[in-house]
Formats: C-alpha cells, structure tokens, sequence
C-alpha cells in the first residue's frame, strides 16, 4: 500500500494544476458560472491525456490507473472547474471498461478517450449501491447536459443513447460547477451493450465514490489555504484575526481533518488501482472527506466573515460543491451503513 | 547489514540465552553495540541507521533473547537518553546510558510544575549554586515512575532576573539523594500513575549539570521533541487500539445495540482507521525521507478518538455502565487500557488531551508552525522571570 504521491503523480498534478490556474481560475469559474460546461477547458484535459487515465492502451487509454485519476480529481476539487469529468471520465468510462468486451463499448472508450465525444452514467448523482433502472425520468444526473452519448442502465443491460435522442433538460442545481439534468429515454433508439449490466454499474459507483473522496481533498485543500491566507491578512481589532486564538484553533482542527482525510483518500486510490480491499476502503473514504469537506467550506465561509457571504467571493462555489458531493454516490451515513457487515459491525446480529 | 547480522550471531553464540542471567545479556547486548545501534560506537550503538535496529530486535527475540522492558522505562529510553547523548558531557553518557537502557537505573522526568504546565518556561523550582554544587527547592508534579526511578531529568531556575526562557538550567537529579520526597498523585480513576515531587535543599554536584548554565530551555526541547516521536507511536493493525475494544463490546451485546449507537460507531470505526492510515502514510514520508508536520495531527486525533469511543462504550453498556470496576489507589507501572473496564478507560482517556502537550497547545503549534499564523501578542517574553505575574 503506498499512500504517497509518486513522482509521475507529482507532475501530472503539476501539469494539470498549470491548466487550470491558466483556465479556471475561481474569479473565471465565478463569471462564467451560467454557462455550463467549459466545452474548451474539457477538450484540453482530454488532449493532455488527463480523461483517460485509468484506461487501458489496449482500449485507447493512458494505460495508468485511479491512483493518477485521483491526482487529477484532487486538482479539479482545488479549481471546481466545471467539467464532465466525474460524468464523462470517471462513472461512464468505468462502465464501458466493464463491459469492453463489447465492440460498440469499445469504441466509444476510444472517442473518448481522443476526447471526440463526452458521456454520462444515467443515474441519480446520489445513486449508491443499488441500480436504478433508466426506463422513465431520471431525475439529477451528473454532466448530462455536456454529455453526446448516454450509458443508461435498464434492466440489467446497460445500453447507449445518443443524447439527441433523448430528452435531456437541465435542471437548476445546488452545485453550479457540476450541473444535473433531468433525462427520459423513452422511445429513443438505443444500443445494448454485452455483459453483466449491473455489475459495470456499481463497479462503475464504488469507482466514482473513491474518487470523489480525492475531489473532496483538493475541495479542502483549497479552503483552508484561502482561509489561512485571508487570516493572515484581515485586520481588526489592531492586529491580524489569524493571530486570535478562537479562529486559530479553527483551522488547526481543519488543517488536522485534511491530514487524515488524504490518507483516506489516497488508500482508495491505491485500493481501486490494485483491488484489494476495495469496498471498505472506498466506504472509509467517501464517508469521510465529504464530511471533511463540507465543514472545510463550512468553516472557510464563517471564517471570511461579510465577504464569505458574497456573490463576488468564490467561497460559494466550494460550499455548493462540497453539499453536492456530500451526497453524490452515497451520503457518508449510507456508506457507513454499507461499512457495518464487511467490518462484522452489523446493527441486528444474523444467526 | 550483514555486520550487524554477524554481531548479532556473536552476541547470541557468546551469551546463550538460555543459560544467561537477564540482565547480564543485556549488558553484553549494550556493549555488542546492539542496543541502539543508531548511537555511537562505546555507548551501545554503532553509529549504524536507525531503520536497522528492527532487524537486531526481530532476530533476538526470535533467538528467545530477554528484552529491556521499554515500556517499563520509556522515559529513559525516549527522553533521558536522547538528551545526554545530545547534551550530556562523555562522563555523563558513560554513566549513565549503560544501565538506563538495560533498565538497571530507572528514569523520570521532573519538568511540569503546579504553576507551570503548558507554560513550562513559568517554571519556578530554584537552583542556587553552592560550590561545587547546586542546592535545589521547589515542587514537581505528574512525575511517573519518581517512586521507582534512581535518576531523573530535571530543569530549574537558575537565574530569575532574566526573562523567562533564558534563566533554566538542565540537570540530572539523584531521586535517591535527601531532600527529595515522592509522594502519589491519585487522579479521577483513582489509581495512583504520577507523583508529586518536592524537592527541598537537594544538593545536585556540578557534574551533574546537563550543558551551559541557562540552557536548559533549548536542551528540553530536544527532551520534547522526542517525546512527540515517541506518542507518534508504531504501526498499528485495524482496529488495534481502543477502536477494537469498543468493537468488541458492541459484537458481545446485540440487545443493547440501537440504531443511534450504531451510527455513532461506526462514524467513530471511520475515523479510527482513517487515523490509521493517516500514521502509515506518516511512516512512508518518514522512510522516504521527506517527513513532513503531519506528526502533530496524530496526537489531536488519538485523544480525542480515544475519548469519544470510551464514552459512548460506557454509554451503551446501560447498567453495566453504571459500575466501576476498582477505586482503590493503584499505583500502575504503565497506562493499561484494555486490562480494565469501560470506565477506567473513559476516565483515562481524558488525560490523553492534557498531557505531552494538551491539545489546545498543540492547534496553537500547528497554527503557528505549520500554517504559518500570527502568534498572539505577548506580554511575558521580555519581562525579567522574577518580575511575571503569577
């Protein structure tokens, strides 16, 4: 088990970092927040190789693993830039590697791969464990919106929808920077893919949920750095607020959360790229970070006091975006409930 | 590494351990080089890397070799030692580290006064020279182990009319020369684990002083900081610790389980492991050279884990909860939190955010050391010690 960043993960994440400081600075994210996805930003990601990390060469892919898809997620945390990734890259192409034997899941893996096209899992964002069925409305699903093809689960067979067959309607979201839509599906031409449907699926959301707890690092990462800076600046009382110890203690305690929340984080990227231990790893973290990372933006708006509460102040988007994530792929209480029989911790004992 | 294997196989063939006295082993060990082999050559070591010692450890146990008890003498092992060596004179390191490694000569640490805790600098025990001699009085507390230690470790005021931080001065303390009386610290579990000392007119020789006169605050720094290293403890398996007690409780009672306490366990296993990992990941920065602050982390973590999951153990063992298992004054050697029942273990825990550091001390050095914040102003630091409101 490795828990630390590797070189090539150090300068993927510099890389990507550059991106987006260059791209999706907070202040650009801020203005050009009504105006969903950033089309271009996404291309460049793809073009960088950053959408298809966890691929293998043989489907088209970089040939790394989660661990690297974590880097990438933790950077985007850090920007909230507003991209397909967790949609498109991360729940969409883990299905299709499930089922890649599939020649039709094939080759989208390598359109998106080449960044030619964009997908998106059609289940609610906060689907966890069980399999929603796509038949009917499928209300707040992830990047749908930037999505060209839809991977939706019926029955047990998972199927491709061209999305300009389906009804796709966007919907106002809580987290700006990962809009959600609405999709239905009904009556439009679909292609079904071979293999064990379900399975891809959840394998696809415990995927997305390891993830997700690297995004919510870099969420938290970011606002305890804006917070410990402004401290360090913000005066009353004759003297920087940093220096009160009642705000001290604050972020002391965020700055030790963070601590543990990476080593959590990191152990889920590391499990899903040698799978083992899997389930429980990506439970610990998922449960975890989104707690850390909701009192971190919590705590960076409080802190920041009247500006904290502002439009104009980016702090915002990381408090949507953490909520959003809280409850994206399961809320910490639902994977500590999926915690408790595989560490022999059930509620009601079975004979 | 084959030269330490090699010494270990001459140490072994020259001293069976079956045959040879404990204590006579470890002597032989020390003088092999094989008690810290981090140290230098003539003081147990041989000035090898650190990561080798666990080689020299796993192949004598497995030859059956007699340990030193380190737990029974962290305090010589952890603090007392690591400053000699850093500080000491060589007749003090040829004195001294022989027998407090073998655990012949007890040690402890006389620092914390009633007046100065997390302010240690406030401390106020005196020491006035009197020719070749010091003559000390004052009053020490939270000492462990006092009653059974020959020696200790001990930083007194030498100089009052300079500001605080500079007028101590380090010595080593003969617990066993008159003048010094220990007496038993019962806390809130009622056991008696730390001592009060009160040292009145205790003559310690010149000889005895551990670096320059008035250095004493930037030597019991080193005495500090390896007493963090040493709570940032060992690797631990899954639910070792207090996580597994707990999760062992709720397996042996399904009729007290509740949906509220289940919640609350398993946000508390989360944590545990999590912490867990968080030390593992510690460990690896350590090993690839690159340690970083994250220690400090530990220790909030541990303490406040440590509290929350004893709570809610005696909370959800109901009427069994309601009971203690023994008041009497205990006077244990070391801290045991799985000997006893739920209730030492709660009580127990709440000294885990007081001492090595409380924890508001501790978010205070991680604001300030690692985030980089403003200190609060000051009001003490330029001010003559004799001068200090207290």
């Amino acid at each position: 088990m490795n828990l630390l960043y590797t070189d090539i993960e150090e300068d993927l994440r510099a890389s990507v970092a550059d991106l987006l400081s260059d791209r999706a600075a907070p202040a650009t994210v801020l203005a050009r927040i009504e105006s969903g996805a950033d089309t271009a930003l996404w291309g460049e990601l793809a073009r960088m190789g950053a959408t298809s990390l966890h691929v293998s060469e043989g489907l088209g892919g970089q040939g790394a693993g989660y661990r690297e898809t974590a880097v990438v997620a933790e950077e985007l945390g850090r920007s909230v830039a507003p991209v397909p990734f967790l949609g498109s890259a991360v729940l969409a192409t883990a299905v299709l590697t499930h089922l890649a034997d599939d020649p039709a899941a094939r080759a989208l893996l390598g359109r998106l791969a080449r960044g030619e096209t964009t997908a998106a899992l059609v289940v609610p964002l906060s689907s966890w464990e069980s399999v929603p069925d796509g038949r009917g409305l499928v209300r707040s699903v992830a990047d749908a919106a930037a999505a060209d093809v839809l991977v939706v689960p019926v029955a047990g067979v998972v199927h491709l929808v061209d999305a300009r067959d389906a009804v796709v309607t966007p919907v106002t979201s809580l987290d700006q920077t990962r809009p959600i839509a609405d999709v239905d599906i009904t009556g439009a031409p679909t292609t079904p893919l071979a293999g064990p449907g379900d399975d891809a699926v959840r394998a696809a959301l415990v995927a997305g949920a390891g993830i997700l707890a690297s995004e919510q690092v870099g969420l938290a990462q970011w606002c305890l750095d804006t917070t410990v800076a402004y401290l360090k600046e913000r005066h009353q009382f004759g003297r920087p607020v940093g220096s009160f110890q009642a705000l001290k203690h604050r972020v002391a305690d965020l700055w030790q959360s963070l601590v543990v929340a990476r080593a959590a984080a990191r152990h889920a990227a590391d499990a899903l790229t040698t799978g083992v231990d899997v389930d429980i790893a990506v439970s610990v973290a998922k449960s975890l970070c989104s707690t850390a990372a909701v009192r971190a933006a919590e705590e960076c708006v409080q802190l920041h006091g009247g500006i904290g509460m502002t439009w104009e102040h980016p702090a915002h988007l990381y408090l949507k975006r953490a909520k959003a994530d809280e409850i994206a792929l399961g809320t910490p209480g639902r994977h500590r409930a999926t915690l408790a029989p595989l560490v022999d911790l059930p509620l009601q004992s079975t004979p | 590494m084959s030269e330490i294997q090699d010494r270990v196989a001459a140490l072994l063939a020259a001293n069976d351990p079956a045959t040879t006295d404990r204590l006579e082993f470890l002597r032989a060990r020390f003088d092999a080089g094989l008690a810290w082999v981090h140290f230098p050559v003539g003081l147990g070591g041989m000035a090898a890397p650190r990561d080798a010692q666990p080689v020299v450890d796993q192949a004598l146990a497995a030859a059956g070799a007699p340990d030193n008890s380190p737990r029974r003498i962290g305090i010589g092992l952890g603090m007392a030692a690591p400053t000699i060596l850093a500080h000491g004179t060589d007749e003090q390191r040829l004195r001294f580290l022989r027998p407090l490694w073998t655990g012949e000569e007890v040690w402890c640490q006389l620092f914390s006064e009633p007046g100065a805790g997390s302010d240690l600098a406030a401390l106020g025990t005196r020491a006035r020279r009197d020719g070749d001699d010091w003559v000390v009085t004052g009053q020490k507390v939270w000492t462990s182990s006092a009653h059974n230690a020959r020696w200790a470790i001990l930083v007194a005021r030498t100089d009052p009319d300079v500001p605080k931080h500079a007028g101590i001065t380090y010595f080593v303390c003969d617990m066993t020369a008159p003048g010094v009386d220990v007496r038993p610290l019962r806390q809130i579990t009622g056991e008696a684990e730390f001592n009060e000392v009160f040292l009145t007119d205790v003559r310690i020789p010149d000889a005895h002083r551990v670096g320059e006169v008035g250095a004493g605050w930037r030597i019991a720094q080193t005495t500090l900081m390896n007493e963090r290293v040493a709570i940032g403890g060992r690797p631990v398996p899954r639910e070792g610790g207090m996580v597994g007690v707990v999760a062992d409780t709720w397996r042996a009672h399904p009729e007290r389980r509740t949906a509220a306490t289940h919640d609350r366990l398993l946000e508390l296993w989360v944590e545990s492991e999590a912490l867990r990992l968080a030390g593992i990941r510690l460990r690896q920065q350590l090993a690839a050279g690159s340690p970083g602050p994250e220690g400090s982390a530990m220790k909030l973590g541990f303490a406040r884990l440590a509290q929350a999951l004893s709570g809610l153990e005696v909370e959800f063992l109901a009427e069994d909860g309601l009971r203690y298992d023994d008041w009497t004054q205990r006077r244990p050697a070391m801290v045991d939190f799985t000997g006893r029942d739920a209730g030492y273990r709660y009580l127990r825990a709440k000294g885990n955010s007081i001492e090595g550091g409380t924890s508001e001390v501790l978010r205070n050095i991680i604001a300030e050391r690692v985030l980089g914040l403003p200190t609060e102003p000051r009001v003490d630091k330029d001010v003559p010690w004799k001068d200090l409101p207290r």
